[in-house]
């Protein structure tokens, strides 16, 4: 078991555990602490995957959120997981890991082809070629393209994994624990603040796990371990590692991703794989650290050549070479640091410095080591095919612009520095306008712009004491501002060493009759010569160069390649790279799951579920529940092996005949109170209020200010300065806000109230016939005869020593009431009324007889009063009053609304009086007619009238009411239903409305 | 996600507020005689400045109270929030 780029002594790995995993299906072990990529390196394995575009090998390139290749497909309890990145995957006992974009094998993969056919590929290849003919794109050119792009595969199965969302309040949010990020936490937590310190990693500390500067006596890996026990230990303290700070937005409101059991081999029982944080911050410490950028040369892409300081993270915390004859290749003194690490443990590298004879402390240490350094040298090119064989290496001239003769050197990695990118993608998101900072040859943040400070190598600063100094001062002047407290701790030595100036180098320039790929953006396979490409084709702004060689777009975000982009459209444009500018940052800086994002918002938890108070008597006696807004109501009640329309029929014709009892907790109750309250009603509705007596209810219809149909409902006098009304399920919570707008904005003036009382009140609508007998039943006390109760009366009563309020009010058209009793009583009244009930052959009815018997009436609901009538086109004019004003009226006189063949509802009757009518269909005179066929009107309810035993709709019809009579035809092309009708009165049944009175 | 502070309760998320549009329009008073034109002022037209902008706001997942907001439409900045009766 032995594991060949595996060292004996250093890292951070706990080789006393041995965890085996597999990788494309064959056996491979690694140690607690490994990632996938660490333990693949460590066991020689260097092809994971292939490029996007073109095939191309490739291996690893960096050691965290960077890395650009090494996107593998991960199996994990059963599920599989897209996309995820071996640089950060921990290892875990019994992981199982594929590549992706690669077929048949990573090894042998049949799109390499593209990259002999590269000649075809260039930038905007896909926009140039898949134009024509359009009819071409979704049957040939799209399914062929995303069979051959594209990373991993998205499970299809349902994800069992649980996931949360948690908000949480901060004084300070430090966003990542490298040497600001600690300091500035520190210190500002023991001044009092309260703070979460979040890590991206699964170890804190950032850089100070692998530099070797000293803080006090302590080295960097000690101080940072001892700084995180004790903020562990402070109440006012959050510190989370594994969690990925990726969103800036309003506010300062932050958010975050935290890896919970993403690095276990089975999800913990009751506790979430991932949890999304909403943090809402005073001050926001933006400590993400600096990436390495790469330079520039031919066939930089080869497995094999990785960043200077990712070899050196992989040595020093987990123990792994990357290879055993490393070339170093850098523009600056940070790969000296690499370079020193791999001779430490007994390997010899050759360095290649950009810089003509430099001169630094560690530059002078790797002398004193004997390491091999050639200054004024660059590689231009790596050589082998899967993995780095050779190098080809030249001097290059002050100018940096000629190369002298190319010589090969041998060696099996390459690591390249090319200095280091401030992470400013925080920053850049909270609206911060970066800079450009020339020193360091990248952006940083500017002037702030919410609360936030970014501080140490995010802002370009590389000296550890100075990201120090003013990350303990920047920690305690915040945390002062916040908690006014005054308590500063000291600032410790450091002892580090001191760098000399980088190169301001990126690109090695092309020998001539040289051809290789030099790429920028290694994720999407952009090359030097596309964006070249791009600029010759016209292209100038950097978001269209972005979009048009997808240069930075893949899931990486460009980390490694922004900048070096940037340069080579400045160079070409003779602009500098600030002019230039760099393209928008946008959240979220990492990849983030969606299941996250979604949380537990999913199946019967993405809404809310309202149930009456008698719904469990509904599910004992076979409901067929129905959706209405976030309510679940009895559609119809089963019996045997009844389907919906045969039960719904049933329960209908029971009411015609008999009496039906239906739960109308649902509709929205509003309970208005004050000496104004009939003037408020008076302005709201279309129709008067100011003399409705006490003990009386009446129907009102409430119009929006443009004149349509907002709602309607009943509303009833209880007392003198109290009414209760009612409204439709769907507008309950709309109406109130309405109504509230109205009191508090328009006329602040008027002493009224308003509150909801819709779940206060269980409702239950007893129809039919023989209502009124039951109601004597039910309240053997109260008078309930046609003169004690008349239509539109309400009376008190006491059901079996329940109060109730009884309401003489019908929408099926019969006879009919409600009664009302307090929610806690609901199911008492519901079982008493079926109870007794039984006696006069009583049925519950569900929505769908309540919809049968209120269409065959004509009486007009949801799905006429749809946000585009008035009051005319439902046959509601006679409820508009012509001597007061109200919301709406001033609209009412406007041209469309006043013009003599406006629409309005009717009855439809199919010719053969049998033929359902879908609704939606539309009403059209002439079913032959070229298209497209004008459409005079449209079906808005269809039911199956109990009365006449034929099909009956309604429609919202041209010149309505001329239309009586005439024959039409509704057409459902959805349905492929061309049906031959009459209109008829809307009034289908009982128009003098007799019934309602008796 | 706006933090908006209700001049009831205090700061709270934007997720417990809903929009009520432009606190300039004035409803025409009642009975009152308006012109086609005035009233489709007050019913359709709405300005859409790009800087500050003083709107409407209801808490309706709290106090269920209306009140004023100032704020900057391009940079959501919040300048100042105020009941019904106060002027800003």
């Amino acid at each position: 078991m032995h594991q060949e780029f595996r060292l004996n002594t250093i890292g951070l790995i706990n080789r006393d555990k041995k965890i085996s995993f597999k990788f494309n299906g064959k056996k491979y072990f690694g140690y607690e602490g490994d990632t996938l990529a660490s333990a693949l390196i460590a066991n020689g394995v260097h092809l994971v995957a292939r490029s996007f575009k073109y095939h191309r090998p490739r291996g690893f390139f960096g050691v965290g959120v960077d890395e650009p290749y090494a996107i593998v497909q991960l199996y994990r309890d059963g599920e599989t997981d897209p996309n995820c990145r071996a640089t950060e995957q921990e290892l875990f006992e019994g992981l199982e890991a594929k590549s992706v974009n690669c077929w048949p094998s990573v090894n042998f993969d049949i799109g390499a082809i593209n990259n002999f056919l590269n000649k075809f590929f260039p930038a905007g290849f896909y926009y140039k070629t898949f134009m024509w003919p359009k009819s071409f794109w979704y049957r040939i050119y799209e399914p062929f393209i995303r069979k051959a792009a594209g990373f991993g595969v998205a499970s299809v199965a349902h994800d069992k994994e649980r996931y949360e969302h948690k908000y949480e309040y901060c004084d300070l949010l430090i966003t990542g624990s490298g040497p600001s990020g600690l300091a500035s936490a520190y210190a500002a937590a023991k001044n009092g603040a309260k703070i979460i310190l979040a890590e991206e990693k699964p170890r804190f500390g950032g850089s100070l796990l692998t530099s070797e500067a000293n803080i006090g006596n302590e080295s960097g890996k000690e101080w940072t371990q001892k700084i995180i026990t004790e903020l562990k230990e402070m109440p006012n303290v959050i510190v989370k590692n594994r969690a990925q700070v990726f969103g800036y937005y309003d506010h300062n409101m932050l958010v975050m991703s935290e890896r919970i059991n993403d690095h276990l081999a089975k999800s913990k029982k009751y506790s979430p794989k991932q949890r999304l944080w909403y943090i809402r911050a005073k001050e926001v410490v933006i400590s993400s650290g600096s990436i390495e950028r790469p330079i520039v040369f031919g066939n930089n892409d080869t497995p094999g050549v990785v960043l200077a300081s990712a070899a050196k993270e992989y040595l020093k915390i987990y123990g792994v070479l990357v290879g055993k004859k490393p070339l170093i290749f850098t523009n600056n003194d940070s790969a000296y640091e690499t370079a020193v690490e791999f001779k430490k443990n007994g390997i010899s590298p050759v360095v290649l410095d950009t810089r003509n004879n430099p001169d630094s402390e560690i530059i002078s240490e790797a002398k004193s080591m004997g390491i091999d350094i050639k200054f004024s040298h660059v590689v231009i090119a790596a050589k082998g095919y899967k993995k780095v064989k050779y190098a080809e290496i030249s001097k290059i001239s002050e100018d940096k612009k000629s190369l002298g003769k190319i010589e090969n050197i041998s060696c099996d990695c390459i690591c390249v520095s090319g200095f280091w990118t401030p992470t400013i993608h925080l920053a850049s998101q909270s609206g911060n306008k970066t800079k450009f900072n020339e020193n360091i040859d990248a952006f940083v943040p500017g002037k702030s712009k919410q609360q936030e400070t970014t501080l140490g190598s995010a802002n370009g600063i590389f000296s550890l004491e100075e990201t120090l100094k003013t990350s303990f001062e920047a920690g305690y002047e915040k945390s002062k501002k916040i908690t006014k407290k005054d308590n500063k701790i000291s600032i410790p030595q450091v002892s580090e060493k001191k760098h000399s100036k980088h190169d301001k180098f990126w690109c090695v320039p092309l020998p001539k009759e040289k051809k290789y790929k030099r790429f920028l953006d290694f994720q999407n396979d952009v090359a030097v010569s596309d964006v070249e490409l791009a600029l010759r084709e016209g292209y100038r702004s950097i978001e269209h160069v972005k979009r048009y060689t997808t240069l930075g777009m893949a899931t990486d975000q460009g980390k490694t390649s922004n900048l070096n982009g940037l340069q080579l459209v400045s160079n070409i444009e003779d602009k500098i790279v600030p002019a230039v500018g760099h393209t928008t940052f946008r959240p979220p800086y990492t990849p983030v799951t969606i299941g996250t994002i979604v949380g537990r918002e999913i199946g019967k938890h993405s809404k809310p579920t309202r149930k009456s108070p008698i719904h469990s008597w509904h599910e004992k006696n076979n409901a067929v529940f129905v959706d209405a807004g976030v309510w679940l109501r009895p559609r119809y009640y089963k019996r045997g092996e009844e389907n919906l329309f045969e039960a719904s029929k049933r329960e209908a014709e029971n009411v015609r005949k008999n009496v039906g009892v239906c739960d109308v907790t649902t509709l929205g109750k509003i309970d208005i109170k004050g000496p104004d309250a009939a003037e408020f009603l008076n302005r709201v509705y279309t129709n008067a209020w100011l003399k409705l007596p006490i003990g009386k209810a009446r129907y009102g219809v409430m119009l929006r200010e443009d004149g349509i149909v907002m709602d309607d409902g009943t509303t009833t006098r209880i007392s003198e300065n109290h009414y209760h009304m009612t409204t439709t399920t769907a507008q309950a919570a709309n109406v109130l806000s309405h109504l509230e707008y109205y009191l508090q904005i328009v006329w602040p003036e008027l002493n009224v109230n308003v509150v909801s009382t819709t779940e206060q009140w269980a409702g239950a609508a007893i129809a039919g016939p023989k209502s009124r007998s039951l109601l004597q039943k039910l309240f053997p006390g109260t008078d309930v005869s046609n003169e004690g109760l008349p239509f539109m009366g309400y009376i008190e009563g006491n059901l079996f020593g329940v109060h109730a309020r009884i309401f003489r009010i019908s929408f099926s058209g019969e006879l009919a009431y409600e009664v009302n009793v307090e929610s806690d009583n609901g199911n008492f009244m519901w079982e008493k009324i079926i109870e007794i009930g039984t006696e006069f052959s009583i049925q519950p009815y569900g929505t769908e007889a309540l919809s049968t018997l209120r269409i065959e009436m004509g009486h007009v609901a949801g799905s006429e009063l749809d946000g585009r009538t008035i009051p005319y086109d439902n046959g509601l004019q006679g409820l508009v009053s012509k001597k007061k004003d109200f919301i709406g009226k001033r609209s009412l006189n406007r041209k469309a609304f006043i013009e003599e063949n406006r629409q309005k509802v009717v009855g439809v009757v199919p010719l053969d009086k049998k033929t359902s009518i879908p609704e939606g269909s539309h009403l059209v005179r002439d079913s032959k007619a070229k298209l497209p066929n004008p459409k005079l009107g449209h079906i808005s309810a269809s039911c199956w009238s109990v009365e006449y035993n034929n099909p009956f709709s309604l429609a919202i019809l041209k010149d309505g009411k001329n239309m009586i009579g005439q024959k039409l035809f509704a057409m459902c092309p959805l349905k492929n239903k061309t049906i031959a009708v009459e209109i008829v009165s809307s009034h289908y049944v009982d128009p003098k409305g007799e019934r309602v009175r008796s | 996600m706006l933090h908006i502070k209700c001049p009831y309760c205090g700061m709270r998320s934007q997720n417990e507020f809903a929009y009520g549009g432009d606190a300039n329009v004035k409803r025409p008073e009642l009975n009152k005689e308006v012109t086609d034109k005035e009233w489709d002022t007050f019913v359709y037209f709405r300005k859409s400045p790009r800087g500050k902008h003083l709107e409407l706001w209801h808490h309706i997942s709290g106090c269920r109270q209306w009140f004023k907001v100032q704020r900057d439409t391009l940079t959501h900045e919040i300048y100042k929030t105020a009941e019904i009766k106060e002027d800003i």
